[in-house]
């Protein structure tokens, strides 16, 4: 009996992945997100490999090379150097790491804080729900740059401190949501039966409705992911984020500023480079909701 | 009407209270002594120090600190600023002006090409039209403002040499700031050429500025539009004949507009962050630049008071936002 049950359970979970990449695969931009997303994801697990050159040797005699295809560009250097003598290709490179790493912690902090700040205040409801809440709103009163630029004044500049800010300030988003979500959710009576069934609040809280509020938080945790990548891009511009010698996207267009007219390449590059992960990530991400949100489907 | 008003106004004072808050808090929560911090490298003696802190009120208990310093609030007082010495709400307010017109230009920019294009999108969907304008309002909300305004420059001011690269009217002009609006200000002077100064100075940084809500606007405004398209009414419209641009332009377009106007409202926080950048590569005197060079020269009453007036600022446009929304959609009021 119980046999049986498992082996449904597993071929409904293969059904409802059949239909998620379905109606995944009718928006072709979205597979080519998937795909542009899937090669970053592998160019920044095997930058070692791939760079031809240390993101951090510099050539002392080839200081601002164009790229090969111009005059006076080198073969080994395919995409040009920095004003120091760096390759750019291998910056690049390197920088997806960066990108990647900063998407992943950002959304994670933001993710698990917002769940379980919105779970209790939608489950509580009450003064716990207000004050939650009223903090909440504080939060997205400010400007989200001004907050996290802030915040980092106060932590010192960093990598590090500029993840946490930047995570600080989507909270709010993550934990908006899941309380709209539990509080749709508690009024069904799945929800009831397992508490006459004798579940107690955790039980409730987290294997009875978080499971079926998931599909809002995964779309937003993808649109919080690019936006995390620009945020953070913006925050090395501005001298507060990763700080050089790292070859973080942003800090290396802030130390390519002054060269940004004899030198079109330096800030080009880097620039697209966030352009493209940023755009194939928001592509992915309204893949996934038009894939996960079933009024949209129609529509 | 009024106790919607009303409604919405009790709402905010715990907000603005919690922003009065994480804004006093901040300069309590630095590393250090504040008034060490204030004194700077110059360093300060014991007794000065102990006078200072008197004098300051830094020797009250946290929670007597926060009350004066909402009292002073209150006032109007909003410090002053450590490297200028002058008080810091002058120096907001000289420069608002030329956030506020960087910030509107921007925003009917965004408007003005963001509605005719979500509208056009919706009505022709599927088209060629419909699938360019969406990618490229995809690519527009990608985008990192600061590198784009960099791409800018190098095209249009060093390879075109059409517009300047900072600043907000050419140095060859002087007027006196009557309003503070340079667009305002160059036409009331009635210099030659000081208006087209200003404007081809505005333009690059309006463009940058206005590129994420314009990606927003076009966006929201077509799928207002496709929504409101299968209404029941628009059909009946159709039905009875009514001429496809009397449906689109009077039935579909004044309903699909009530989202679209609170997309563009709530789109000001978007605007005071990419003011931020924006001020910073075109060296725009406005707020932006402004809070951008107090954190960089630890100018803390300036950060604390500036972050204070901009999330207010930010808070009662929102506000705004949701009473002009209640005054056109009768159902919001009710609710």
């Amino acid at each position: 009996m119980s046999n049986s049950a498992q082996m449904s359970t597993a071929a409904i979970r293969r059904q409802m992945l059949a239909e998620f990449w379905f109606y995944f695969r009718q928006n072709r931009g979205a597979v080519v997100g998937l795909f542009v997303f899937i090669l970053l994801v592998l160019t920044a697990i095997f930058a070692p490999v791939l760079a031809p050159h240390s993101p951090a040797t510099q050539y002392r005699d080839a200081l601002l090379l164009p790229p090969f295809w111009q005059e006076g560009g080198r073969a080994e250097f395919l995409l040009g150097t920095d004003a120091v003598g760096r390759d750019m290709l291998s910056r690049l490179i390197y920088g997806a790491q960066y990108s990647l790493f900063i998407g992943i912690v950002v959304v994670s902090i933001a993710l698990f804080g917002g769940i379980f700040i919105g779970l209790v205040a939608g489950f509580f409801r009450g003064w716990v729900d207000a004050v939650i809440m009223r903090v909440m709103d504080i939060i997205l009163a400010f400007p989200s740059l001004l907050l996290a630029l802030v915040l980092v004044a106060v932590l010192g500049p960093g990598l590090t401190n500029a993840m946490i800010a930047i995570a600080i300030v989507y909270q709010p988003h993550f934990a908006r949501l899941t309380r709209a979500a539990v509080m749709s959710e508690m009024k069904r009576e799945y929800v009831t039966a397992a508490r006459v069934a004798g579940a107690g609040n955790m039980r409730l809280m987290f294997k009875t409705i978080l499971p079926n509020c998931l599909a809002p938080l995964i779309v937003q945790a993808t649109l919080s992911f690019s936006s995390a990548v620009l945020d953070s891009a913006a925050l090395g511009f501005l001298g507060m984020g990763a700080q050089p010698p790292a070859p973080e996207w942003g800090t290396m267009l802030a130390e390519a500023r002054e060269f940004i007219l004899r030198a079109w390449w330096v800030v080009t590059f880097p620039g697209l480079a966030i352009l493209t992960s940023v755009l194939a990530i928001n592509m992915m991400g309204d893949g996934l909701r038009d894939a996960l949100d079933p009024k949209l489907k129609r529509s | 009407m009024v106790r919607f008003i009303l409604s919405k106004l009790l709402y905010l004072v715990p907000t603005f209270l919690g922003i009065t808050i994480i804004a006093f808090g901040f300069v309590r929560i630095l590393p250090g002594d504040p008034v060490l911090l204030m004194a700077g490298e110059r360093g300060v003696s014991p007794e000065r120090h102990a006078e200072l802190s008197a004098q300051l009120g830094f020797d009250k208990p946290f929670i007597m600190q926060y009350f004066d310093f909402l009292g002073r609030l209150l006032q109007g007082d909003f410090g002053n600023s450590l490297v200028t010495k002058k008080p810091v709400l002058t120096e907001f307010l000289a420069l608002f002006p030329a956030t506020v017109e960087l910030g509107l230009c921007a925003i009917i920019i965004a408007t003005l090409i963001g509605v005719p294009v979500g509208v056009l999108a919706a009505i022709k969907r599927g088209s060629w039209f419909d699938q360019l304008s969406m990618t490229t309002a995809l690519v527009g909300f990608s985008m990192p403002i600061f590198w784009w305004g960099l791409l800018l420059i190098i095209f249009f001011s060093g390879f075109l040499g059409w517009t300047p690269v900072s600043g907000r009217i050419s140095l060859m002009y002087f007027f006196p700031q009557v309003t503070g609006f340079m667009l305002i200000d160059s036409l009331l002077s009635g210099q030659d050429g000081a208006f087209i100064s200003a404007v081809s100075h505005l333009i690059l940084p309006s463009v940058v500025l206005a590129t994420i809500p314009l990606a927003v606007i076009a966006r929201q405004t077509r799928s207002a539009m496709l929504e409101v398209m299968g209404e029941d009414y628009v059909r009946t419209a159709r039905a009875k004949g009514m001429p496809s641009r009397r449906v689109i332009g009077v039935h579909a377009l004044r309903n699909a507009m009530i989202p679209v106007v609170t997309t563009i409202g709530l789109q000001i926080g978007v605007l005071m962050a990419g003011a931020i950048l924006t001020e910073t590569i075109f060296s725009w005197p406005g707020i932006g630049k402004w809070m951008i060079d107090s954190i960089s020269r630890r100018d803390y009453p300036v950060v604390q008071s500036g972050l204070l007036l901009i999330a207010g600022m930010v808070m009662v446009v929102n506000l705004l936002v949701d009473l002009t929304y209640g005054l056109i959609n009768p159902r919001i009021r009710a609710s």
